[in-house]
């Protein structure tokens, strides 16, 4: 049944979507992360997403392109420079009384957000409508 | 027997497989939605029907005498077309939610339709193998 391909792809989606929502929560978790350096700084990360082609042997070409998933290709970082701050004060701060904040836009990362959590809502919907119509498929003729 | 029994469906059951396959590309473009350069496909329905209901086109087929050499329908049939962008944005991009959310619904409620012509063939069929009495 080809219609059990469809939940492959949109769970393929859910799980990107749910990624991305982790990765907006690490980072706005780690907003107010201070360290002492520049370097050592907690820069937001980012995800890269990239279709996933479902090769299968015994399917005609057309088939095995018309299912593509999405997969993660990888994470990167912000490269916006990190903030200091003049804390003499506090433990992590260096020899001249600087701490490094991070480079974390919390207005993007609010915006991802919304963005992630509504494309996780839409591949849901195909799920449920999916599962229902199986549900109808299976009991044809009863 | 059997030949009454095959054809008993009509096109609905081609039809079945055709909004099956279409619904599998739209779920592709949804999972899609924020992946750079992804290029949204559909399937172009009528052109797949007719194929799959082996009915000849309206106008006149390339004749192929050679073996191996290729022919119209195994070519453009069976390929996915591209959608054309409304509103494309800079990351190449050409999912459209919306676009895809509707034409993911109206496939689903042709899907539907499809199931439930098929389902009324079975209960006539009932009928007449029981002659009413029972159902």
């Amino acid at each position: 049944m080809s219609l059990m391909k469809i939940f492959d792809t949109a769970g393929s989606g859910m799980s990107a979507e749910s990624l991305r929502l982790n990765t907006v929560a690490s980072n706005l978790a780690n907003a107010d992360s201070v360290s002492s350096s520049p370097n050592t700084a907690y820069k937001a990360k980012e995800l890269m997403f990239a279709p996933l082609l479902q090769q299968q042997s015994g399917v005609a070409a057309g088939d095995a392109s018309a299912n593509v998933g999405v997969r993660m290709a990888g994470v990167t970082e912000s490269q916006q420079p990190v903030e200091s701050h003049y804390e003499p004060g506090n433990p992590m701060a260096d020899a001249n009384g600087f701490v490094y904040g991070s480079n974390v836009n919390p207005i993007d990362e609010l915006v991802n957000m919304i963005s992630a959590s509504r494309s996780y809502q839409n591949n849901v919907e195909v799920m449920n409508t999916t599962k229902q119509l199986m549900i109808k498929t299976i009991n044809l003729g009863s | 027997m059997s030949n009454l029994l095959d054809n008993v469906f009509g096109l609905s059951g081609q039809a079945l497989d055709v909004w099956q396959r279409r619904s599998e590309v739209i779920a592709s473009n949804i999972a899609n939605a924020d992946t750079p350069d992804y290029k949204a496909r559909d399937v172009d329905f009528r052109q797949v029907l007719q194929q799959a209901s082996g009915e000849p086109s309206q106008s006149l087929a390339l004749s192929t005498p050679t073996p191996g050499q290729l022919t119209v329908t195994s070519e453009s049939a069976d390929a996915l077309k591209y959608r054309v962008p409304l509103q494309p944005s800079m990351d190449g991009n050409t999912v459209d939610a919306q676009a895809e959310q509707s034409a993911f619904a109206s496939n689903m409620v042709h899907y539907q339709a499809s199931l439930s012509f098929i389902n009324s063939t079975i209960q006539q069929l009932r009928l007449a193998i029981n002659g009413g009495g029972q159902s």
